[in-house]
């Protein structure tokens, strides 16, 4: 009992008040998206709020069990957690119900169940506990490669089920094998990569991408004539220029690999392609109901964007239009630093957490909840492409909601038992 | 405190490493504050900074439904239905939204087939993928009418109502002229109309057109992506209710016009009747003639074509636009300008011997009698009286030279109104022609006289009239002075006034004593001894003068133009038939015979024979 009660008084009020927050103002906004005036109750659960509250209770009560199980737990069964989760990914792939040409659905009875989403936490609590229980994190071989196998297989599995987007949500961890030691010469090779990549793809013929190389070339020269020009040197510095020469010449060959309509979704981003009824439609959309929301919104239930069905998905990956349009300026921004602060409070409290594997976790909470968090936002806001991944406690859906929960009170616990392990 | 035994393992994990990491802390934060900043000036362009959205919502959810008015009725000066309206649908298309549809099914209700389904598809395409365009135009009510009902089973299509124009008479075809699909030129000019309306191209449709199409209406519909409607916007608050087009009641009396028609039929020519005291136009023919519901709907473009090569040129109005020498008409003016100018008096006479002659310009004349006052001048038709009428007139001591006289002359006939359009409100009228000082000058090289003009005193030469300034001619003789600018339009049914120059009194010039020499001659005319006693009628005292436009293509076109009765008159006319030979032959008895129905409402027994012989006389071929 009495160590009960400490748990509760060393809890992070402040995260369990800002998931709650997040969690019934989704809801409202879920309300808002569906809202028919001509059937208003609040309790219909044939109606997407009425499932989603019930998901919302069931959410509390998940929450709270978490908070009443020794944390131990979760650091003891990471791997059969992991493993357990692993195996129900690979039989929704063999068994799984096809939903929008993606094989990532079970469904039991009239509830479906998406197990992608559980992976996410249980990958954190496998790569905490493993990173945790290294000699010397990430800075061997061994280590870094048995990180990279436990994020890489359920994003493997993921990419399989045909759900690029929550596949994409893995790379989150390398802000967490960042922190923790790897490189980040990462970044700035993915940015370049990015970059690049995009300059290729609108360079669309072979005589600008040759420009284009040809003005790179010339900061090459330049370092290879202010550097010793050792043989190490000079072949470095070649090495990375056909690097490049061949990545800027394959990066349409890539692109046509990709399913047409990722393409055209990146197309779109890029203003290669304009069609705001077809592939734009959604971003068009979308902006247009964040747009129409002006600065004070046009009033709860009063958005027409979000209501007639103008914004596809958006109960779920498109739910911010909703905020935006009916809360405007205002209530976007507070939904935009609600999950700043959010994102802010789980890093200082990781970096308060004695135990590495606790800080590892929420490390990676953080991470994901920003990979969510920035790709559903920069997609609704037009920034990125469309890659169809919920926002965080925000969107319909009880897989959603419940994964992040979990995900989020493992770490609200841990971080309650902060004090105990001195 | 409680300890907790822990396992070699955890207290490996336990005890605070050095973390020489930590500072990555920051770089993460900065990640995501970056990634707030960013989130919020994009906010801020996207709400606060750009209107573009805001407009784009408004598009995307409100679907202005634009509701066509019926157009304005016409009805004639007896408050009849000359033309009404019949509903009928076109079926809009927005192509984007029209997707997953039952194309067969589609195609099977409209009566097309797949190629004619892929044809107006692509057309509405290639018009606009997210604006509505016209997919089938005009479909009849009935045919409409299940379509109506299932249509929310085709996404992306729906219906306007229009209505189409309808005749109950196949007559005043001309005078209502037709309206037809506005072109991109229309768009341009006025931005009331959209692609698909309909315009006035001739006609009244042309002149009032914008009293009879009323004002578009706009209906703003909540629309999803479906283009299901969701319920109107508003409760309606915001919605424009488009205002019906205002009926126009015209001068034109319906039966006579088509008693008018009825006479001219296989003849060409026009026939223009005016009521004097107030300038409106009672009938106004045009023949060869069409009917009019044949440019009507979707047939109207074929027969269209087909009337424009019939040689005939039944699309022509000839009431308007034919110009003919006046022939003897114009002699009736010559006399008034003669006494107006002090050279000419009732009782100057001058003698005939089979016509004018002076040195080597001989102009002939018939045999009558010699010498003639000027009553009998106009009774007999005497072109000797005229030329030297005219010559008085040009060749005036008051004017210092010949052109000057001319110039008086013609200043004279411009205030009567030839010469010039009228600011009527008939579209397409032609002003007809009195020569100019200078346009002499130029092809006599400055050196001419009234004797080498000598054929503008008998109607003849350069001159020109139309039907119009004709009947107009006779409408100011029977006002003694003055006319109102012929017209069409009688009353505008929502209360505008009409146009204030159709109202106004204008004065030829010529005072009114000076008629009743020339009006009791032209009371001769009709009278035993005169050129058109055919035309007279019971009762009535018509007052009437024949002329011949001489043709050089054929036989010559005979003019008549009359008023009646001589006080008070209720009607005067212009009757010009072409091919026809002598004024008195067509054009007076078919003049007197539209006076007479109109005077008294139907034709006597014993003009029967009479009204048979010129409904049935054939003249094209002439």
């Amino acid at each position: 009992m009495r160590e009960r009660k400490h748990v509760f008084q060393n809890i992070d009020w402040i995260l369990i008040a800002l998931w709650l927050i997040l969690v019934l103002f989704g809801w409202i906004n879920i309300y808002a998206s569906v809202y028919n005036p001509e059937n208003f109750s609040i309790f219909d659960l044939s109606q997407r709020y009425g499932k989603q509250m019930l998901w919302i209770i069931a959410a509390i009560a998940l929450g709270f069990m978490i908070i009443l199980i020794d944390p131990k737990f979760f650091n003891q069964f990471s791997y059969l957690i992991y493993f357990l989760i692993l195996l129900i990914l690979i039989s929704v792939l063999l068994f799984g119900k096809e939903v929008a040409g993606s094989k990532s659905w079970f469904q039991i009875g009239s509830f479906a169940l998406q197990p992608a989403e559980f992976m996410k936490f249980a990958t954190s609590l496998a790569l905490a506990h493993f990173l945790s229980t290294q000699e010397k994190t990430l800075t061997t071989l061994r280590s870094k490669f048995f990180a990279t196998v436990i994020i890489m297989v359920p994003a493997a599995l993921v990419l399989l089920q045909n759900d690029t987007g929550s596949a994409l949500v893995f790379t989150a961890f390398i802000l967490v094998l960042y922190r923790f030691g790897l490189s980040g010469n990462i970044f700035v090779i993915g940015f370049v990569a990015i970059f690049l990549g995009v300059l290729a793809l609108l360079l669309s013929t072979v005589v600008q991408k040759i420009i284009l190389i040809g003005i790179l070339l010339i900061p090459a020269i330049v370092i290879v004539l202010m550097m010793k020009k050792t043989f190490r040197n000079i072949a470095k510095i070649t090495g990375v220029v056909v690097l490049i020469v061949v990545y800027i010449f394959s990066v349409d060959f890539a692109f046509s690999k990709l399913q047409p309509h990722q393409q055209i979704r990146i197309k779109v981003l890029l203003n290669m392609e304009s069609d705001p009824q077809g592939a734009g439609y959604n971003v068009l959309q979308s902006k247009i109901a964040v747009g129409s929301g002006g600065f004070s919104g046009k009033g709860f239930l009063n958005g027409t964007q979000t209501k007639f069905d103008f914004v596809p998905e958006q109960s779920t990956d498109f739910i911010f239009c909703t905020v935006g349009e009916e809360w405007g300026f205002v209530g976007s921004f507070l939904v935009v630093a609600l999950f700043t602060f959010l994102l802010i409070r789980l890093v200082l409290a990781a970096e308060r957490q004695r135990s590495l594997s606790s800080k590892i976790y929420g490390y990676s909470v953080a991470s994901i909840l920003f990979f969510h968090f920035t790709i559903n936002l920069g997609m609704v806001l037009g920034l990125l492409p469309v890659i169809g991944i919920p926002l965080p406690f925000f969107s319909y859906g009880g897989s959603s909601l419940w994964a992040f929960t979990i995900l989020l009170f493992i770490f609200i616990r841990q971080d309650a038992e902060r004090m105990q392990l001195l | 405190m409680l300890r907790i035994i822990i396992s070699p393992k955890y207290r490996n994990q336990m005890i605070k490493i050095r973390d020489k990491f930590e500072n990555r802390k920051f770089i993460i934060l900065a990640f995501f504050v970056g990634v707030f900043v960013i989130f919020i000036i994009r906010l801020v362009i996207l709400q606060l900074l750009s209107d573009e959205y805001k407009e784009l919502a408004e598009n995307n959810t409100l679907r202005n439904l634009t509701i066509h008015p019926p157009r304005g009725l016409i009805y004639d000066r007896n408050g009849k239905e000359m033309v009404y309206n019949e509903a009928v649908y076109d079926l809009m298309v927005i192509p984007q939204q029209a997707k997953n549809i039952d194309t067969l099914e589609l195609c099977r209700l409209l009566g097309i087939d797949k190629e004619g389904y892929i044809d107006r598809m692509k057309k509405a395409k290639k018009y606009s993928r997210y604006k509505a365009s016209i997919f089938e135009k005009q479909i009849s009510k009935e045919n409409a009418a299940y379509l109506h009902e299932i249509i929310y089973r085709f996404p992306g299509f729906y219906f306007v109502s229009r209505s189409l124009r309808k005749y109950p008479k196949p007559i005043a075809a001309h005078l209502l002229g037709y309206i037809g699909e506005v072109n991109h030129n229309d768009i341009d000019k006025d931005s009331f109309y959209a692609s698909g309306d309909y315009i006035g191209i001739s006609g009244v449709e042309r002149t009032y057109e914008k009293i009879l199409r009323g004002r578009k209406g706009i209906e703003k519909l909540m629309v999803d992506n479906l283009n299901r409607v969701k319920g109107s916007f508003y409760d309606g608050r915001y919605d424009i209710p488009a205002v019906k087009g205002a009926d126009l009641t015209i001068g034109i009396d319906m039966d006579l016009q088509e008693y008018a028609e009825l006479l001219m039929q296989n003849k060409k020519g026009g026939i223009v009747a005016i009521e004097p005291s107030t300038g409106e136009i009672l009938v106004l023919v045009s023949s060869p003639a069409y009917d009019p519901n044949m440019l009507v709907g979707r047939i109207r473009s074929k027969n269209y074509t087909s009337l424009q090569l019939d040689s005939l040129k039944p699309l022509m109005n000839r009431a308007l636009i034919s110009s003919y020498p006046p022939g003897s008409t114009f002699k009736l003016v010559q006399a008034l300008i003669g006494q107006q100018e002090g050279v000419l008096f009732p009782h100057t006479t001058y003698g005939c011997q089979g016509g004018f002659h002076f040195g080597g310009l001989h102009v002939g004349c018939h045999s009558h009698s010699s010498p003639l006052n000027l009553e009998q001048s106009v009774q007999q038709s005497c072109n000797a009286y005229y030329c030297n009428v005219y010559r008085s007139i040009i060749d005036n001591n008051r004017y210092k030279n010949v052109k000057e006289g001319y110039r008086k002359w013609r200043e004279y006939l411009l205030k009567m109104g030839f010469g010039r359009k009228f600011p009527t409100d008939l579209p397409y009228e032609k002003s007809g022609n009195i020569p100019s000082v200078e346009y002499y000058d130029r092809i006599y090289r400055g050196s001419w006289n009234s004797l080498t003009t000598i054929s503008l005193a008998i109607g003849q030469g350069e001159i020109l009239a139309t039907p119009l300034q004709l009947a107009n001619e006779a409408a100011f003789i029977a006002n003694r002075g003055y006319y109102y600018n012929p017209h069409i339009i009688r009353r505008i049914s929502d209360g505008r006034a009409i146009d204030s120059s159709f109202t106004k009194k204008q004065w030829t010039g010529i005072d009114a004593q000076y008629f009743e020499t020339v009006v009791s001659g032209m009371a001769k005319v009709t009278q035993p001894g005169g050129t058109a006693r055919i035309a007279q009628i019971d009762s009535f005292e018509v007052c009437g003068k024949t002329g011949t436009a001489q043709n050089p293509h054929g036989k010559d076109h005979s003019v008549f133009i009359a008023f009646a009765p001589r006080e008070n008159p209720k009607i005067a006319i212009a009757v010009f038939i072409e091919n026809s030979g002598f004024g008195g032959t067509w054009a007076a008895p078919i003049s007197s015979l539209i006076i007479e129905r109109y005077l008294k409402g139907y034709i006597p027994e014993k003009r029967k024979a009479l009204e048979l012989r010129m409904i049935e006389g054939n003249l094209l071929n002439q």
